[in-house]
């Protein structure tokens, strides 16, 4: 009976992947999916804003004026682009997009340089009234919180170099040591976490797909009448994408460390077995929408209805932390946050799958229940 | 199987209704179909025989009623009877892109054959059905009586005891449709039960009996010649010249059920409650330039026409 049971299950399992290796165009996604998405997502992502183009208005027309805008210039963070001579022409450049902000130095702007307390020259000292006036304004276009929190960051810059004063004139408050990733490079945060997006994509795409194909092309009809028990279809039907899901994750990180350098520091047990986890956990969602879905069109649409908060919520993007508490509740239905979490560990952090064993058994809990869902809501029968 | 005597009964079903929302596609059908025999099902489409079949098969749950397959109880024990039973559907529903060869082996595999009973299995369907030389093409390529020959293979790698077919020939050519019936004969020569759906007239005489469905109800139920035999109507041949006129005026007469032309002839069905049909019609006023009428004997589409006339 267990002979049986195998055999049939891998009757499934070799019909599939005979199938498939037939189907040229799936066959190639499965190996240009990762590579392409890596390579686009790896090289665009990027959290770390420079050169955001901006424009300047200067009134005071002064040698100051113009060794300032280069010291800011200087910083990497903007890059000056036009000069306006007035603040109407400004403005509209804000508007229309050309520039996404404009650093305004007033006519006055020696005389406020010398008197400010970042530089903090020439005496009788400031009086407070002096103090508190600001060196120049910068108006910027607020709407993308990036661009503009990275222009905020420039308030209190420090104008020490525009003087010649000795650098440790300006002492940090805390010092900040960046552990992992020291050089703050997004790609060693983007390329892990892309293996659970594009494994949540193919996955859960591949898996619904084959299953509601046998119904669409008419075979279900023909495999219900035969003894095959549901679960020995789920299993014959999704273990060939085990490793096509397998392959995938090793074409990211492969191609993450040859084209990205990101390293991997983790154990190549934890790292296979999370993934492993989050195939199966993906797996089974996908033959819950299979029970679902009629078509495999319709089947697609569930599959980016998961894909979008997979891509959004999960930490892949945006960090977890800053999410309104609700949108974690709803991060921490999806797979791809907890296996995002594993993967980041397991490759970033050294650390091993016993480290986070709230996310392992969420990633389990999934494969169980979904697993269990599909079989019990797969019918043998037409009605 | 419970040991029951003489002629032992493959399908028993009593009172099967079912119904799809409003719509009931199989109404209060009663069926005894005794093992060895072929039985056929007649229907138009959309009368109930893809729905009946389904329902004998376990792949639908009856709104009413009870039906036991080869002694197994359905619904309940439907996954016992998969072992028993073949089922080719009406479509062919078999992976297109596998060669026969692969479809073959993978039903041999999903019933769990071993190697060695895969391959004797193999060897003697694909020299049975005459697969050995289409063995490597894509089953999608297939022409019809090929992909037919295919399905019935696949439909009995099991050796089931009970075999049902779903409109098998529908789109065969009529040389591969006699080909066909001579394996079904050759399987229920074996033992083998066969039920069949069908909508030729001629495929459903080959049957030891039928079953003529209409709406979901069962019209008529035996062997072809007594159905031909008792038809309940005389079969009046009338050849002549102005046919269509002809048949105009006959089917307003109420002795007639159904008048309707055959090539150069008009095939007339008269009601039984007439005496002497060649008669009846020779004292006739509307002749319309007919020439002779004789009585002929009966043929299933005649059976037909009067089982599922409105009444």
């Amino acid at each position: 009976m267990m002979i049986a049971s195998f055999r049939r299950i891998f009757a499934i399992m070799n019909k599939e992947l005979v199938q498939l290796r037939r189907d040229k165009v799936t066959f190639a996604m499965i190996v240009m999916i990762p590579l392409i998405q890596l390579v686009l997502f790896g090289y665009s992502i990027n959290t770390k804003i420079r050169d955001i183009p901006v424009g300047v208005v200067d009134q005071s027309g002064s040698a100051v004026g113009r060794v300032l805008v280069s010291v800011v210039q200087a910083t990497g963070v903007v890059k000056f682009t036009a000069f306006y001579t007035s603040l109407e022409e400004a403005e509209a450049s804000v508007r229309n997009g050309s520039v996404r902000a404009v650093l305004v130095l007033p006519e006055d702007l020696t005389y406020r340089l010398v008197r400010s307390p970042s530089v903090n020259k020439g005496l009788p000292p400031s009086t407070q009234e002096e103090a508190s006036r600001p060196v120049g304004q910068w108006i910027v276009d607020g709407t993308d919180t990036v661009v503009s929190g990275a222009i905020q960051s420039l308030r209190n810059m420090p104008l020490t170099e525009l003087f010649h004063d000795p650098p440790n004139r300006n002492t940090a408050t805390f010092e900040v040591a960046l552990f992992y990733n020291p050089e703050q490079r997004s790609a060693v945060n983007t390329v892990p976490g892309l293996v659970g997006i594009i494994l949540t994509m193919t996955m859960i795409l591949f898996t619904s797909a084959a299953i509601v194909r046998e119904h669409e092309r008419g075979n279900m009809e023909m495999l219900i009448t035969t003894p095959v028990k549901s679960l020995e279809l789920m299993i014959g039907k999704i273990t060939p994408y085990i490793f096509i899901g397998l392959i995938q994750a090793s074409i990211i990180l492969a191609l993450g460390y040859l084209l990205f350098d990101v390293h991997f520091w983790g154990n190549l047990l934890s790292l296979f077995l999370g993934t492993l986890l989050f195939i199966g956990a993906c797996l089974s969602v996908g033959l819950v929408l299979s029970t679902l879905a009629t078509t495999q069109l319709q089947a697609m649409q569930m599959m980016v209805f998961i894909l979008i908060p997979s891509i959004l919520l999960s930490g892949f993007m945006f960090p977890y932390e800053g999410m309104p508490i609700e949108a974690q509740y709803i991060a921490e239905g999806l797979p791809a946050t907890h296996f995002m979490r594993i993967v980041r560990g397991v490759t970033l952090r050294d650390a091993t799958l016993l480290d986070m064993p709230y996310d392992v058994l969420w990633l389990a809990g999934f494969f169980l229940v979904g697993l269990a869902i599909a079989a019990l809501r797969f019918k043998k029968r037409l009605d | 199987m419970s040991a029951s005597p003489a002629a032992t009964i493959a399908v028993d079903a009593k009172g099967i209704s079912k119904k799809f929302g409003d719509f009931t596609a199989v109404n209060n059908l009663d069926l005894s179909i005794e093992e060895g025999t072929i039985y056929g099902f007649l229907g138009p489409n959309g009368c109930g025989k893809t729905t009946t079949m389904r329902l004998l098969t376990g792949l639908l749950t009856p709104t009413n009623g009870s039906i036991e397959v080869l002694g197994l109880t359905l619904p309940k024990q439907a996954e016992e009877l998969r072992f028993r039973i073949g089922y080719m559907t009406q479509t062919f529903s078999l992976y297109k892109d596998l060669t026969v060869e692969e479809n073959l082996k993978f039903v041999c595999d999903i019933y769990g054959l071993n190697r060695q009973e895969r391959k004797a299995r193999m060897a003697d369907l694909v020299d049975r059905y005459n697969l050995g030389d289409i063995a490597d093409r894509f089953s999608g390529k297939l022409s019809g009586g090929q992909r037919q020959r295919l399905a019935l293979a696949a439909a009995v790698v099991q050796e089931p005891k009970l075999l049902f077919l779903d409109e098998p020939t529908s789109a065969v050519d009529p040389e591969s449709r006699r080909d066909f019936w001579e394996q079904l004969f050759d399987l229920s020569d074996a033992g083998t039960s066969i039920v069949v759906s069908t909508h030729f007239m001629d495929e459903a005489e080959r049957c030891h009996k039928i079953a003529i469905l209409d709406a979901g109800v069962k019209r008529a139920d035996d062997s072809p010649t007594a159905l031909m035999d008792n038809l309940g109507a005389a079969v009046l041949q009338i050849d002549g010249t102005n046919l269509r006129q002809l048949r105009e005026d006959l089917i307003k007469l109420p002795e007639v059920v159904s008048a309707a032309q055959i090539g150069s002839r008009l095939r007339v069905l008269v009601s039984q409650d007439v005496a002497d049909p060649e008669s009846w019609f020779s004292k006739l006023t509307i002749k319309h330039g007919a020439t002779h009428a004789e009585i002929v004997r009966a043929n299933l589409e005649d059976v037909f026409v009067i089982k599922t006339r409105k009444q």
